[in-house]
């Protein structure tokens, strides 16, 4: 029998609330400034770069990191990995928060946020790929929302919503497949436009692929972390299901990405030799693609490997770092590094403290809502009434 | 060298005839990494 442990009465006085209220506190002065004084007055954004750290952090790796819950979801209800079950409701929390960050940075970023419904409502641009994008991550945060609320709603007790919610998650889970696939090679699909602005070494046709296979491997590796993070913070929260099943989820998730990773480094050398870009690899920007490639690629597949092929949970957790790190660089490397990089450099952009402020701000509230329901709901243990009812 | 070509069919013939012996190199290799990855499971 699995016994969940409510964890001792914690002072509201600790490191991390410290912490929270003055990110938190800085954050709204910064929001008041974005929303008084327009983009100008808190960003280094120009006709030149209209997407600068918002978008490239904000929402491609946003976007990306959130991937665990359509991955964790498909293997356990598609794939019918049960192991992998306690992995699931952590990973569709994380994918929440991560989709409903992306929606509240888009209000910051888009000069303006109150005309972000028109084209759903007022003028569709089908032919559009940020059209696609639009609709499919507002449909896909729904999803993650209904996909999300039996937690919720056995938190709240409201026994038959929840369970009619959960006769719908094979349902859920193949739509938040299809519009994932959809929305994260779309990400990529927004720089085929640009083939002038994007370094040849970055810009491939391939593009859209890469952005959905890197959309997996972050997805495997933020499970790994969070459920390594999880560990460190909240086991007093988890239930004997949860401390028992997390080897394996390190494990098999730790193999996945080891071989996803080989994968795409593969497609990635094919990208170079299909525009015969070799070239290009001895220049400045050939070494930082090859930074990113052999150190953000090539060394977590490996190490993934060897975590596996040793039984190393430590090497597997700190490759999952690395590999999250990998997806980060190759989002900055995209969509500010090696865009515009013909430009000369006092043209060039670099984030304003006031827009990394607001960055740090939106991941805070990300951190302090995971851990508000973490803390409350039966995310990292089952709910006592609802037992092996999965 | 980056290697100068006149025209398209040129350029597509050497890139795809390289891309392909990529491609031949990719399943060989990915083969012989998933023999590496599952080499010590206990079944």
């Amino acid at each position: 029998m699995s016994q969940v442990t409510t964890g001792e009465q914690r002072s509201i006085f600790s490191l991390f609330n410290f912490i929270a209220f003055i990110v938190l506190g800085l954050g709204i002065y910064l929001t008041y400034l974005r929303f008084t004084g327009g983009l100008a007055a808190v960003t280094n954004l120009s006709d030149y770069n209209p997407w600068g750290l918002w978008i490239s952090f904000d929402l491609l790796c946003g976007v990306a990191l959130a991937a665990g819950g359509y991955v964790t979801s498909a293997s356990v209800y598609l794939f019918g990995m049960k192991k992998y079950h306690s992995a699931v409701r952590p990973a569709i929390l994380t994918a929440f928060l991560g989709y409903a960050l992306v929606f509240l940075a888009i209000n910051y970023d888009v000069g303006r946020p109150w005309r972000l419904p028109y084209p759903l409502l007022v003028q569709q641009g089908t032919t559009s790929v940020l059209f696609e994008v639009g609709l499919c991550v507002a449909t896909y945060l729904t999803i993650l929302f209904i996909e999300f609320s039996p937690a919720a709603m056995e938190w709240l007790g409201l026994k038959k919503a929840r369970n009619l919610v959960v006769k719908l998650t094979i349902l859920l889970t193949i739509f938040g497949v299809v519009l994932s696939t959809m929305h994260q090679s779309s990400l990529g699909s927004l720089f085929l436009i640009a083939p002038s602005k994007l370094h040849p070494l970055w810009y491939s046709s391939y593009i859209p692929i890469y952005f959905f296979v890197t959309s997996i491997i972050a997805g495997l590796s933020m499970v790994i972390l969070e459920s390594t993070l999880s560990h460190r913070f909240f086991a007093y929260k988890m239930d004997e299901t949860h401390l028992k099943e997390a080897n394996d989820i390190t494990f098999g998730f730790g193999k996945a990405a080891s071989y996803v990773l080989a994968g795409y480094f593969a497609v990635k050398v094919m990208g170079i030799s299909s525009g015969n870009n070799w070239h290009y690899l001895k220049t400045e920007y050939g070494t930082w693609y090859l930074v990113e490639l052999l150190g953000f690629v090539a060394l977590p597949s490996f190490l993934y490997a060897m975590g596996v092929r040793i039984k190393s949970l430590g090497l597997i957790r700190w490759t999952s770092v690395l590999a999250v790190l990998g997806v980060i660089l190759n989002r900055f490397n995209v969509c500010l590094v090696a865009f515009n990089w013909q430009l000369p450099p006092d043209e060039r952009y670099f984030p304003r403290w006031t827009e990394i402020g607001i960055s740090i701000f939106i991941v805070m509230i990300g951190l302090v809502l995971y851990r508000f329901i973490v803390t409350r709901m039966p995310i990292l243990y089952e709910h006592p009434d609802y037992k092996d009812a999965h | 060298m980056h290697q100068v070509f006149y025209t398209l069919q040129d350029f597509m013939t050497h890139t795809e005839s390289v891309t392909y012996l990529l491609v031949i190199a990719t399943l060989v290799g990915m083969t012989l990494f998933w023999l590496f990855l599952t080499g010590k499971d206990e079944d």
